[in-house]
Protein backbone atom coordinates (compact mmCIF):
# COMPACT_ATOMS: atom_id res chain seq x y z
CA UNK A 1 0.00 0.00 0.00
CA UNK A 2 0.58 3.68 0.03
CA UNK A 3 2.25 4.76 3.57
CA UNK A 4 1.70 8.55 4.42
CA UNK A 5 2.21 10.18 7.60
CA UNK A 6 0.33 12.60 9.13
CA UNK A 7 1.49 16.55 8.67
CA UNK A 8 1.78 18.74 11.82
CA UNK A 9 -1.01 20.41 12.35
CA UNK A 10 0.82 24.02 12.49
CA UNK A 11 1.62 23.54 9.01
CA UNK A 12 -2.73 22.49 8.23
CA UNK A 13 -3.34 25.70 10.26
CA UNK A 14 -0.74 27.55 8.59
CA UNK A 15 -2.70 26.64 5.17
CA UNK A 16 -6.15 27.04 6.03
CA UNK A 17 -6.39 30.01 8.07
CA UNK A 18 -7.48 32.67 6.67
CA UNK A 19 -10.80 30.47 4.75
CA UNK A 20 -14.55 30.72 6.40
CA UNK A 21 -15.57 26.82 5.15
CA UNK A 22 -13.25 24.01 5.15
CA UNK A 23 -13.73 20.61 4.12
CA UNK A 24 -11.43 17.64 5.22
CA UNK A 25 -11.07 14.91 3.00
CA UNK A 26 -10.55 11.56 4.18
CA UNK A 27 -9.81 8.54 1.91
CA UNK A 28 -11.04 4.94 2.89
CA UNK A 29 -8.03 3.03 1.57
CA UNK A 30 -4.39 3.27 2.26
CA UNK A 31 -4.20 6.14 4.10
CA UNK A 32 -6.73 4.02 6.14
CA UNK A 33 -5.01 1.14 6.80
CA UNK A 34 -1.82 2.97 8.02
CA UNK A 35 -3.97 5.23 10.29
CA UNK A 36 -2.89 8.77 8.69
CA UNK A 37 -6.00 9.72 6.32
CA UNK A 38 -8.94 7.34 7.38
CA UNK A 39 -12.51 8.48 8.76
CA UNK A 40 -10.91 8.54 12.43
CA UNK A 41 -8.10 10.44 11.25
CA UNK A 42 -10.61 13.01 9.68
CA UNK A 43 -12.81 13.33 12.83
CA UNK A 44 -10.00 13.58 15.12
CA UNK A 45 -8.12 15.91 12.88
CA UNK A 46 -11.22 17.98 12.31
CA UNK A 47 -12.24 18.32 16.06
CA UNK A 48 -8.76 19.52 16.34
CA UNK A 49 -8.70 22.23 14.16
CA UNK A 50 -12.47 23.30 15.34
CA UNK A 51 -10.67 23.73 19.16
CA UNK A 52 -7.84 25.22 17.89
CA UNK A 53 -9.65 28.25 15.79
CA UNK A 54 -12.54 28.58 18.10
CA UNK A 55 -9.56 29.14 20.91
CA UNK A 56 -8.42 31.60 18.83
CA UNK A 57 -11.56 33.34 18.13
CA UNK A 58 -12.27 32.23 14.60
CA UNK A 59 -15.63 30.80 14.43
CA UNK A 60 -14.87 28.22 11.25
CA UNK A 61 -16.78 25.69 9.55
CA UNK A 62 -15.04 22.90 9.11
CA UNK A 63 -16.63 19.51 7.73
CA UNK A 64 -15.41 15.87 7.46
CA UNK A 65 -16.42 13.15 4.62
CA UNK A 66 -14.39 10.14 3.73
CA UNK A 67 -14.46 8.73 0.14
CA UNK A 68 -14.27 5.27 -0.53
CA UNK A 69 -11.13 6.70 -2.64
CA UNK A 70 -9.80 9.63 -4.13
CA UNK A 71 -7.74 8.05 -7.03
CA UNK A 72 -10.93 6.92 -9.31
CA UNK A 73 -13.31 9.53 -10.93
CA UNK A 74 -16.50 8.17 -9.48
CA UNK A 75 -15.43 8.57 -6.16
CA UNK A 76 -14.65 11.87 -6.12
CA UNK A 77 -17.72 12.58 -8.09
CA UNK A 78 -19.85 12.35 -5.33
CA UNK A 79 -18.68 15.53 -3.26
CA UNK A 80 -19.23 17.41 -6.96
CA UNK A 81 -22.92 18.83 -5.53
CA UNK A 82 -21.48 20.24 -2.56
CA UNK A 83 -18.02 21.29 -3.39
CA UNK A 84 -18.92 25.15 -3.91
CA UNK A 85 -20.25 24.96 0.07
CA UNK A 86 -15.83 25.26 1.06
CA UNK A 87 -12.91 27.40 0.35
CA UNK A 88 -10.34 25.13 0.43
CA UNK A 89 -9.97 21.08 1.34
CA UNK A 90 -7.60 19.38 3.30
CA UNK A 91 -7.49 15.77 1.73
CA UNK A 92 -5.98 13.54 4.17
CA UNK A 93 -5.17 11.16 1.20
CA UNK A 94 -2.01 10.26 -0.21
CA UNK A 95 -0.36 12.64 -2.67
CA UNK A 96 -2.04 10.82 -5.61
CA UNK A 97 -5.60 11.77 -4.23
CA UNK A 98 -4.54 15.42 -3.81
CA UNK A 99 -3.43 15.85 -7.30
CA UNK A 100 -6.71 14.11 -8.35
CA UNK A 101 -8.85 16.47 -6.35
CA UNK A 102 -6.81 19.19 -7.45
CA UNK A 103 -7.43 18.46 -11.17
CA UNK A 104 -10.95 17.61 -10.77
CA UNK A 105 -11.91 20.69 -9.04
CA UNK A 106 -9.94 23.11 -10.39
CA UNK A 107 -10.77 26.41 -8.88
CA UNK A 108 -11.20 24.69 -5.43
CA UNK A 109 -7.42 25.23 -3.57
CA UNK A 110 -6.73 21.76 -1.97
CA UNK A 111 -3.97 20.93 0.94
CA UNK A 112 -2.42 17.86 1.98
CA UNK A 113 -2.93 17.20 5.04
CA UNK A 114 -0.67 14.07 4.83
CA UNK A 115 2.87 13.27 3.70
CA UNK A 116 3.02 10.49 1.65
CA UNK A 117 5.80 8.33 2.00
CA UNK A 118 6.48 5.34 0.63
CA UNK A 119 4.90 1.89 -1.09
CA UNK A 120 5.12 -0.29 2.23
CA UNK A 121 3.72 -2.88 4.68
CA UNK A 122 2.20 -3.03 8.33
CA UNK A 123 4.94 -4.60 10.21
CA UNK A 124 2.93 -4.54 13.20
CA UNK A 125 0.57 -1.76 14.38
CA UNK A 126 2.26 1.47 14.50
CA UNK A 127 5.07 0.39 12.36
CA UNK A 128 4.85 0.67 8.48
CA UNK A 129 8.03 -0.01 6.32
CA UNK A 130 9.02 0.25 3.03
CA UNK A 131 9.24 -2.14 0.13
CA UNK A 132 8.80 -1.19 -3.16
CA UNK A 133 9.90 2.05 -5.13
CA UNK A 134 7.92 1.47 -8.42
CA UNK A 135 11.01 1.16 -10.58
CA UNK A 136 8.41 -0.28 -13.07
CA UNK A 137 11.02 -3.04 -14.31
CA UNK A 138 10.83 -5.57 -11.05
CA UNK A 139 14.17 -7.68 -10.26
CA UNK A 140 13.03 -9.88 -7.13
CA UNK A 141 13.07 -12.94 -9.01
CA UNK A 142 16.75 -12.35 -8.97
CA UNK A 143 17.45 -10.85 -5.49
CA UNK A 144 15.52 -13.97 -3.65
CA UNK A 145 12.18 -11.65 -3.13
CA UNK A 146 13.90 -8.97 -1.58
CA UNK A 147 14.53 -5.42 -3.33
CA UNK A 148 17.42 -3.64 -3.47
CA UNK A 149 16.07 -1.02 -5.13
CA UNK A 150 14.18 -0.19 -2.36
CA UNK A 151 16.23 -1.46 0.46
CA UNK A 152 19.72 -0.96 0.27
CA UNK A 153 20.42 3.00 0.80
CA UNK A 154 22.74 2.97 -2.27
CA UNK A 155 20.07 0.81 -4.16
CA UNK A 156 23.19 -1.40 -4.83
CA UNK A 157 22.39 -4.16 -7.55
CA UNK A 158 25.42 -6.37 -6.29
CA UNK A 159 25.45 -5.76 -2.79
CA UNK A 160 26.28 -5.60 0.14
CA UNK A 161 28.97 -2.50 0.26
CA UNK A 162 31.68 -2.49 2.91
CA UNK A 163 29.40 -0.82 5.79
CA UNK A 164 27.40 -3.83 6.41
CA UNK A 165 27.66 -4.69 10.12
CA UNK A 166 26.02 -7.68 11.86
CA UNK A 167 22.93 -7.74 9.73
CA UNK A 168 22.59 -3.63 10.01
CA UNK A 169 23.09 -0.80 7.25
CA UNK A 170 25.66 1.32 7.48
CA UNK A 171 23.23 4.59 7.86
CA UNK A 172 21.83 2.90 11.21
CA UNK A 173 21.70 0.10 13.78
CA UNK A 174 18.08 0.16 13.17
CA UNK A 175 18.08 -0.63 9.47
CA UNK A 176 18.36 -3.84 8.10
CA UNK A 177 21.22 -4.46 5.37
CA UNK A 178 18.71 -5.56 2.34
CA UNK A 179 22.56 -7.43 0.97
CA UNK A 180 22.02 -9.54 4.18
CA UNK A 181 18.49 -10.32 3.89
CA UNK A 182 19.28 -11.35 0.13
CA UNK A 183 22.39 -13.88 1.22
CA UNK A 184 20.52 -15.18 4.10
CA UNK A 185 17.43 -16.06 1.55
CA UNK A 186 19.77 -17.29 -1.01
CA UNK A 187 21.00 -19.49 1.73
CA UNK A 188 17.64 -20.63 3.00
CA UNK A 189 16.60 -21.31 -0.93
CA UNK A 190 19.53 -23.25 -1.09
CA UNK A 191 20.68 -20.42 -4.03
CA UNK A 192 23.49 -19.03 -2.83
CA UNK A 193 25.71 -19.86 -6.06
CA UNK A 194 23.74 -16.87 -7.45
CA UNK A 195 25.12 -14.16 -5.61
CA UNK A 196 28.31 -14.34 -7.88
CA UNK A 197 25.78 -13.92 -11.15
CA UNK A 198 26.58 -10.04 -11.85
CA UNK A 199 24.18 -7.95 -12.24
CA UNK A 200 23.99 -5.92 -15.64
CA UNK A 201 23.49 -1.99 -15.67
CA UNK A 202 20.06 -1.30 -14.55
CA UNK A 203 18.10 0.57 -17.43
CA UNK A 204 16.03 3.29 -15.25
CA UNK A 205 13.73 4.96 -18.13
CA UNK A 206 11.08 3.21 -16.48
CA UNK A 207 11.67 4.42 -13.28
CA UNK A 208 11.22 8.48 -11.93
CA UNK A 209 14.19 8.96 -14.50
CA UNK A 210 12.39 8.40 -17.48
CA UNK A 211 9.55 11.51 -16.87
CA UNK A 212 6.22 10.59 -15.61
CA UNK A 213 4.71 6.98 -15.91
CA UNK A 214 1.90 5.64 -17.47
CA UNK A 215 0.05 2.12 -18.06
CA UNK A 216 -1.33 2.07 -21.10
CA UNK A 217 -3.71 -1.01 -21.21
CA UNK A 218 -6.13 -1.14 -24.48
CA UNK A 219 -7.40 -4.43 -23.47
CA UNK A 220 -9.23 -3.51 -21.05
CA UNK A 221 -10.57 0.10 -22.16
CA UNK A 222 -14.23 0.62 -22.77
CA UNK B 1 54.60 -9.91 -17.75
CA UNK B 2 52.32 -8.18 -19.84
CA UNK B 3 50.82 -4.75 -19.19
CA UNK B 4 47.39 -3.37 -20.87
CA UNK B 5 48.21 0.27 -19.74
CA UNK B 6 51.06 2.45 -18.89
CA UNK B 7 50.48 2.55 -15.70
CA UNK B 8 53.51 2.61 -13.53
CA UNK B 9 51.32 0.62 -10.64
CA UNK B 10 50.45 -1.77 -13.15
CA UNK B 11 53.97 -2.31 -14.13
CA UNK B 12 55.29 -2.83 -10.76
CA UNK B 13 52.35 -5.03 -9.74
CA UNK B 14 53.36 -7.23 -13.05
CA UNK B 15 56.67 -7.19 -12.17
CA UNK B 16 56.29 -9.04 -8.66
CA UNK B 17 57.40 -6.01 -6.99
CA UNK B 18 55.20 -5.49 -3.39
CA UNK B 19 53.63 -2.12 -4.58
CA UNK B 20 53.15 0.62 -2.33
CA UNK B 21 50.24 3.19 -2.51
CA UNK B 22 48.97 6.11 -0.12
CA UNK B 23 46.24 8.41 -0.28
CA UNK B 24 45.70 12.39 -0.07
CA UNK B 25 42.94 13.74 1.17
CA UNK B 26 41.90 17.16 -0.88
CA UNK B 27 40.99 20.14 0.81
CA UNK B 28 37.82 21.55 1.62
CA UNK B 29 38.54 24.86 -0.33
CA UNK B 30 40.15 25.75 -3.55
CA UNK B 31 43.97 26.18 -2.14
CA UNK B 32 46.40 23.50 -3.91
CA UNK B 33 48.78 23.78 -1.19
CA UNK B 34 47.81 21.53 1.36
CA UNK B 35 47.25 18.90 -1.00
CA UNK B 36 50.79 19.53 -2.69
CA UNK B 37 52.07 19.49 0.61
CA UNK B 38 50.63 16.56 1.68
CA UNK B 39 52.26 15.07 -2.13
CA UNK B 40 55.40 15.74 -1.67
CA UNK B 41 55.83 13.78 2.08
CA UNK B 42 54.66 10.60 0.55
CA UNK B 43 56.06 10.94 -3.28
CA UNK B 44 59.61 9.19 -2.68
CA UNK B 45 58.48 6.48 -0.56
CA UNK B 46 54.98 5.38 -2.43
CA UNK B 47 54.47 4.20 -6.02
CA UNK B 48 51.08 5.62 -6.95
CA UNK B 49 48.80 7.91 -4.46
CA UNK B 50 45.32 7.66 -4.52
CA UNK B 51 42.96 10.61 -4.50
CA UNK B 52 40.04 10.35 -2.17
CA UNK B 53 36.33 11.57 -3.96
CA UNK B 54 34.64 13.43 -1.17
CA UNK B 55 35.23 11.07 1.29
CA UNK B 56 32.71 10.16 3.84
CA UNK B 57 30.53 12.26 1.88
CA UNK B 58 32.06 15.62 3.09
CA UNK B 59 32.65 18.29 -0.05
CA UNK B 60 35.88 18.42 -0.91
CA UNK B 61 37.90 19.74 -4.01
CA UNK B 62 37.26 17.16 -6.54
CA UNK B 63 39.17 13.77 -6.96
CA UNK B 64 39.81 14.91 -10.55
CA UNK B 65 41.35 17.75 -10.29
CA UNK B 66 43.45 17.36 -7.14
CA UNK B 67 44.96 13.98 -9.84
CA UNK B 68 45.66 16.28 -12.70
CA UNK B 69 47.72 18.85 -9.82
CA UNK B 70 49.36 15.40 -8.65
CA UNK B 71 50.32 14.22 -12.43
CA UNK B 72 51.68 18.22 -13.18
CA UNK B 73 53.59 17.35 -10.29
CA UNK B 74 54.94 14.25 -11.78
CA UNK B 75 53.38 12.15 -9.60
CA UNK B 76 51.32 8.54 -9.97
CA UNK B 77 47.50 9.40 -9.17
CA UNK B 78 45.25 6.82 -8.52
CA UNK B 79 41.98 8.47 -9.43
CA UNK B 80 39.16 7.41 -6.96
CA UNK B 81 35.71 7.13 -7.88
CA UNK B 82 32.40 6.76 -6.23
CA UNK B 83 28.96 6.58 -8.30
CA UNK B 84 26.68 8.18 -5.26
CA UNK B 85 27.32 11.36 -7.11
CA UNK B 86 27.57 11.01 -10.63
CA UNK B 87 25.37 9.47 -12.94
CA UNK B 88 26.92 7.37 -16.08
CA UNK B 89 26.88 10.19 -18.00
CA UNK B 90 28.90 11.98 -15.52
CA UNK B 91 31.21 8.95 -14.45
CA UNK B 92 31.75 8.09 -18.24
CA UNK B 93 32.94 12.27 -18.63
CA UNK B 94 35.05 12.07 -15.74
CA UNK B 95 36.59 9.10 -17.15
CA UNK B 96 37.53 10.59 -20.69
CA UNK B 97 38.69 13.77 -18.26
CA UNK B 98 40.85 12.04 -16.73
CA UNK B 99 42.08 10.08 -19.47
CA UNK B 100 42.81 12.97 -21.47
CA UNK B 101 45.13 14.04 -18.41
CA UNK B 102 46.84 10.28 -18.60
CA UNK B 103 45.62 9.31 -15.60
CA UNK B 104 46.24 5.77 -15.83
CA UNK B 105 45.11 4.62 -12.28
CA UNK B 106 40.92 4.13 -11.23
CA UNK B 107 39.72 2.94 -7.93
CA UNK B 108 36.04 2.28 -8.50
CA UNK B 109 33.37 2.48 -5.17
CA UNK B 110 30.07 3.09 -4.30
CA UNK B 111 30.83 5.61 -1.64
CA UNK B 112 30.10 6.52 1.85
CA UNK B 113 25.76 7.51 2.70
CA UNK B 114 25.61 10.89 1.97
CA UNK B 115 24.56 11.37 5.79
CA UNK B 116 27.43 10.93 6.98
CA UNK B 117 28.60 14.39 5.60
CA UNK B 118 28.10 17.75 5.24
CA UNK B 119 25.01 17.66 2.57
CA UNK B 120 22.61 14.94 4.69
CA UNK B 121 19.96 16.74 3.18
CA UNK B 122 20.88 16.00 -0.46
CA UNK B 123 20.13 12.96 -3.10
CA UNK B 124 22.29 10.04 -4.03
CA UNK B 125 22.38 9.14 -7.33
CA UNK B 126 23.71 5.46 -7.53
CA UNK B 127 22.90 4.61 -11.10
CA UNK B 128 25.26 2.17 -11.30
CA UNK B 129 26.86 0.70 -8.51
CA UNK B 130 30.65 0.05 -8.02
CA UNK B 131 30.82 -3.03 -9.98
CA UNK B 132 29.46 -1.72 -13.27
CA UNK B 133 31.49 0.90 -13.15
CA UNK B 134 34.33 -1.72 -13.16
CA UNK B 135 32.74 -3.01 -15.98
CA UNK B 136 32.01 0.57 -17.55
CA UNK B 137 35.77 1.00 -17.32
CA UNK B 138 37.02 -1.94 -18.87
CA UNK B 139 34.46 -1.69 -21.52
CA UNK B 140 35.74 2.06 -22.18
CA UNK B 141 39.53 0.81 -22.13
CA UNK B 142 39.25 -2.42 -23.82
CA UNK B 143 36.42 -2.60 -26.02
CA UNK B 144 37.08 1.55 -27.06
CA UNK B 145 33.09 2.49 -26.30
CA UNK B 146 30.89 4.13 -24.34
CA UNK B 147 27.79 2.73 -22.66
CA UNK B 148 25.76 3.55 -25.42
CA UNK B 149 27.49 1.80 -28.08
CA UNK B 150 28.94 4.88 -29.65
CA UNK B 151 33.15 4.42 -30.30
CA UNK B 152 35.61 6.20 -27.93
CA UNK B 153 38.53 8.32 -29.92
CA UNK B 154 41.49 7.61 -27.45
CA UNK B 155 40.02 5.59 -25.24
CA UNK B 156 41.15 5.76 -21.42
CA UNK B 157 43.97 3.49 -20.30
CA UNK B 158 43.24 3.13 -17.11
CA UNK B 159 44.37 0.49 -14.72
CA UNK B 160 41.41 -0.59 -12.89
CA UNK B 161 41.01 -1.06 -8.88
CA UNK B 162 38.12 -2.06 -6.51
CA UNK B 163 38.15 -2.49 -3.15
CA UNK B 164 37.31 -4.94 -1.14
CA UNK B 165 36.78 -5.18 3.30
CA UNK B 166 36.72 -8.54 4.19
CA UNK B 167 35.58 -7.19 7.95
CA UNK B 168 31.95 -6.11 6.56
CA UNK B 169 29.32 -8.70 7.21
CA UNK B 170 27.97 -11.24 6.16
CA UNK B 171 31.69 -12.69 5.92
CA UNK B 172 30.79 -15.94 3.88
CA UNK B 173 29.95 -13.89 0.77
CA UNK B 174 33.12 -11.44 1.61
CA UNK B 175 35.48 -14.04 -1.19
CA UNK B 176 32.75 -14.43 -3.46
CA UNK B 177 32.34 -10.59 -3.90
CA UNK B 178 35.37 -10.72 -4.34
CA UNK B 179 35.60 -12.96 -7.21
CA UNK B 180 32.69 -10.90 -8.22
CA UNK B 181 34.84 -8.01 -8.75
CA UNK B 182 37.23 -9.72 -10.46
CA UNK B 183 34.66 -11.33 -12.70
CA UNK B 184 33.65 -7.54 -13.45
CA UNK B 185 37.35 -6.84 -14.37
CA UNK B 186 38.74 -5.51 -11.36
CA UNK B 187 42.77 -5.88 -11.70
CA UNK B 188 44.04 -4.48 -8.49
CA UNK B 189 42.34 -4.32 -5.03
CA UNK B 190 42.53 -2.33 -2.32
CA UNK B 191 41.59 -3.48 1.40
CA UNK B 192 39.60 -1.54 4.18
CA UNK B 193 41.81 -0.89 6.96
CA UNK B 194 43.18 -4.11 8.73
CA UNK B 195 43.45 -4.59 12.14
CA UNK B 196 42.33 -8.15 12.56
CA UNK B 197 45.22 -10.08 11.48
CA UNK B 198 43.86 -13.15 11.75
CA UNK B 199 40.58 -12.87 9.98
CA UNK B 200 42.07 -11.11 7.05
CA UNK B 201 44.45 -13.99 6.72
CA UNK B 202 41.80 -16.53 6.51
CA UNK B 203 40.13 -14.34 4.09
CA UNK B 204 43.28 -14.65 1.53
CA UNK B 205 43.23 -18.07 2.21
CA UNK B 206 39.96 -18.65 1.27
CA UNK B 207 40.39 -16.07 -1.79
CA UNK B 208 43.69 -18.16 -2.54
CA UNK B 209 41.85 -21.69 -2.36
CA UNK B 210 39.85 -20.14 -5.31
CA UNK B 211 42.38 -19.68 -7.10
CA UNK B 212 41.61 -15.68 -7.48
CA UNK B 213 44.86 -14.48 -5.88
CA UNK B 214 46.24 -15.55 -9.31
CA UNK B 215 43.94 -13.42 -10.69
CA UNK B 216 43.81 -9.83 -8.93
CA UNK B 217 46.40 -8.35 -7.56
CA UNK B 218 45.39 -7.50 -3.35
CA UNK B 219 46.99 -5.07 -1.96
CA UNK B 220 46.50 -4.71 2.01
CA UNK B 221 45.21 -1.61 3.61
CA UNK B 222 46.83 -0.27 6.81
CA UNK B 223 46.05 2.60 8.78
CA UNK B 224 48.32 3.60 11.88
CA UNK B 225 46.56 4.56 14.83
CA UNK B 226 46.86 7.92 16.55
CA UNK B 227 45.42 6.70 19.72
CA UNK B 228 43.45 4.63 22.26
CA UNK B 229 40.58 6.95 21.33
CA UNK B 230 41.21 6.63 18.00
CA UNK B 231 41.05 2.83 18.07
CA UNK B 232 37.89 2.92 19.79
CA UNK B 233 36.13 5.23 17.54
CA UNK B 234 37.26 3.30 14.08
CA UNK B 235 35.70 -0.03 16.64
CA UNK B 236 32.56 1.21 17.56
CA UNK B 237 31.38 4.37 15.24
CA UNK B 238 33.16 2.84 11.91
CA UNK B 239 30.50 0.95 9.95
CA UNK B 240 32.00 -2.55 8.45
CA UNK B 241 35.21 -2.05 11.37
CA UNK B 242 37.04 -4.44 12.86
CA UNK B 243 39.38 -3.23 15.57
CA UNK B 244 39.78 -6.23 17.85
CA UNK B 245 39.79 -5.84 21.86
CA UNK B 246 43.82 -6.73 22.43
CA UNK B 247 44.32 -4.05 19.49
CA UNK B 248 42.70 -1.46 21.75
CA UNK B 249 44.10 -2.48 25.05
CA UNK B 250 48.07 -2.34 23.29
CA UNK B 251 47.22 1.36 22.58
CA UNK B 252 45.43 2.11 25.36
CA UNK B 253 48.45 0.60 27.70
CA UNK B 254 51.04 2.96 27.21
CA UNK B 255 50.77 6.59 28.50
CA UNK B 256 48.80 8.93 25.93
CA UNK B 257 52.09 10.30 24.65
CA UNK B 258 53.67 7.76 23.75
CA UNK B 259 50.41 5.87 21.87
CA UNK B 260 51.46 7.57 18.41
CA UNK B 261 54.55 5.54 18.82
CA UNK B 262 52.81 2.46 19.46
CA UNK B 263 50.38 2.74 16.82
CA UNK B 264 52.97 3.21 14.25
CA UNK B 265 54.49 0.23 15.82
CA UNK B 266 51.28 -1.54 15.58
CA UNK B 267 51.14 -1.20 12.09
CA UNK B 268 54.64 -1.96 10.68
CA UNK B 269 54.18 -5.27 12.45
CA UNK B 270 51.33 -5.61 9.87
CA UNK B 271 52.97 -4.61 6.99
CA UNK B 272 55.84 -7.17 8.12
CA UNK B 273 53.69 -10.14 9.38
CA UNK B 274 51.50 -9.62 6.07
CA UNK B 275 54.55 -8.90 3.78
CA UNK B 276 54.75 -12.65 3.89
CA UNK B 277 51.19 -13.78 3.36
CA UNK B 278 50.71 -15.55 -0.15
CA UNK B 279 48.42 -13.56 -2.29
CA UNK B 280 49.20 -10.15 -0.80
CA UNK B 281 50.51 -8.14 -3.54
CA UNK B 282 51.18 -4.41 -1.81
CA UNK B 283 49.77 -2.31 0.97
CA UNK B 284 47.95 0.82 1.14
CA UNK B 285 48.72 3.24 3.56
CA UNK B 286 45.71 5.38 4.69
CA UNK B 287 47.88 7.88 6.87
CA UNK B 288 45.12 9.67 7.46
CA UNK B 289 45.79 13.90 8.22
CA UNK B 290 49.12 11.39 9.43
CA UNK B 291 51.15 11.91 6.04
CA UNK B 292 54.19 13.01 7.71
CA UNK B 293 54.67 9.38 8.75
CA UNK B 294 54.31 7.23 5.45
CA UNK B 295 57.77 7.80 5.32
CA UNK B 296 58.61 5.81 8.47
CA UNK B 297 55.66 3.34 7.68
CA UNK B 298 57.33 2.21 4.32
CA UNK B 299 60.98 2.10 5.66
CA UNK B 300 60.34 0.41 8.62
CA UNK B 301 58.09 -1.61 6.69
CA UNK B 302 61.19 -3.17 4.87
CA UNK B 303 59.74 -1.53 1.69
CA UNK B 304 62.17 0.77 0.74
CA UNK B 305 63.38 1.97 -1.69
CA UNK B 306 61.06 1.93 -3.67
CA UNK B 307 61.65 -0.35 -7.64
CA UNK B 308 62.17 2.01 -10.39
CA UNK B 309 60.62 0.23 -13.72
Amino acid sequence: MIVADKKPMEEIIEQIRSYQNVLILGCNECVTVCEAGGKKEVGILASALRMYFLNNGKDMRIDEVTLERQCDHEYLEEIRDRIDRYDAVVSLACGVGVQFMAEKYLSKPVYPGVNTCFLGVTEKRGLWTERCQACGQCILAYTAGICPVSRCAKRLLNGPCGGSTKGACEIGKDVDCAWQLIVDRLKALNRLDDYEKLFSIKDWSTDRAGGPRKVVREDVQI
Amino acid sequence: MTTKTPSKLERILAAGHLAVTSEVGPPRGSDPKHLEEKAHLIKNHVDAINVTDNQTSVTRLCSLAACIRLKLMGLEPVLQMVTRDRNRIALQSDILGAASFDIHNILCLSGDHQSFGDCAKGQNVHDIDSMQLIQTVRRMRDEGKFLGGAEIDRPPQLFVGAAANPFADPFEIRVPRLAKKIAAGAEFIQTQCIYNLDKFELWVKMARNRGLTEKVHIMAGVTPLKSAGMARYMKNRVPGMDVPDDVVKRIAGVPKEKQPEEGIAICVETIQRLKSVEGIHGFHIMAIEWEEKVAELVEKGGLYPRPQV
